[in-house]
């Protein structure tokens, strides 16, 4: 079933490890630090717009 | 259970803010299953290219992340047409929410096809027409993110930002017949209905890679949305009710 001989096949690709892998690097990076900002930048705004939400009713209270 | 999926209800914020929180676990997982079974048929099962050798692997990822970068465009034009046409609030935000998403998978497809062609064709990047016209496609992306950010009101950042993609619309055929069209470097699709000039286990790794890529981004653009439906709907009561609670 597995194509590849030995592990050291898998990574030489052939010769073309450094762009199979700079491919796949690049890519893997990129989807896995996406939703990670995303996330973040969610939890800022929420914190953010709580602090709004209770400086409004604050004002409206006094 | 009729009405919970009237499409109507679901284009109100208030709806489709649970609902897209609800289902993002669901892309998410499925994403991931895509991916692993897609990675494994694509890089441990199937055989070499008689042509490119290892190299070709790179299609695993390039052909997918070209693919998005089309198709997310054309959903975000069509949010836009919506919007511009019915003045629906969820449009802009939805287009809003693709926007980055589609942009990375453009610039997937830019920095994977340049490591592709580097061994193949002795050259990062030439002139051809399509990689010209993807990289169009880039900077419409990188416009239209530019373009919204710079107008404060929403509406009318959605109103330029809808225009702006309708107009740039036009790239997206040229990009997908570009190969047909012109005499181009970059070779032909080897994948049609009906005959594809790839091995089977080449085919479903790339498929299964396609999907994978797919649900990403509706994982992703899901998350976004709803951070902006947040932002933008924060003086209506069902966001300050969910402020004032947990912020689920």
């Amino acid at each position: 079933m597995i194509y590849w001989h030995s592990f050291a096949d898998f990574i030489a690709m052939g010769g073309y490890g450094t762009y199979v892998w700079g491919s796949f690097g690049v890519t893997a990076l990129i989807m896995l630090i996406e939703p990670i900002v995303v996330a973040r930048n969610r939890k800022t705004t929420i914190a953010r717009l709580k602090r709004q939400l209770r400086a409004e009713t604050r004002n409206t209270a006094e | 259970m009729k009405d919970r999926l009237n499409l109507y209800r679901l284009a109100s914020p208030a709806t489709f803010y649970p609902f897209a929180g609800a289902m993002i676990p669901f892309f998410a997982a499925v994403s991931v299953v895509f991916g692993l079974a897609g990675l494994y048929l694509g890089m441990l099962v199937a055989p070499t290219d008689f042509q490119q050798g290892e190299g070709y692997r790179i299609i695993f990822i390039h052909v997918p992340a070209s693919w998005m970068s089309m198709f997310i465009y054309l959903i975000m034009a069509g949010w836009a047409a919506i919007g511009l046409a019915f003045n629906t609030r969820l449009s802009g935000m939805m287009a809003q929410a693709l926007a980055p998403t589609g942009a990375l998978m453009a610039f997937i497809s830019l920095w994977t096809g340049a490591f592709w062609g580097k061994p193949m064709w002795g050259a990062w990047w030439v002139w051809d027409a399509r990689l010209t016209s993807e990289l169009i496609l880039l900077f419409l992306y990188i416009g239209y993110m530019a373009l919204t950010a710079a107008i404060d009101d929403a509406r009318r950042a959605d109103k330029a930002g809808g225009l702006l993609l309708l107009v740039g619309v036009v790239n997206v055929p040229i990009i997908y017949f570009s190969v047909k069209w012109w005499n181009t470097l970059h070779q032909g699709s080897s994948i049609a209905m009906g005959k594809s000039s790839m091995a089977t286990t080449m085919l479903w790794g790339m498929l299964l890679m396609a999907m994978c890529f797919w649900m990403y981004s509706i994982a992703v653009a899901f998350m976004r949305v709803r951070t902006i439906m947040l932002e933008r709907e924060r003086h209506t009561d069902w966001v300050k009710a969910l402020l004032a609670g947990d912020g689920k």
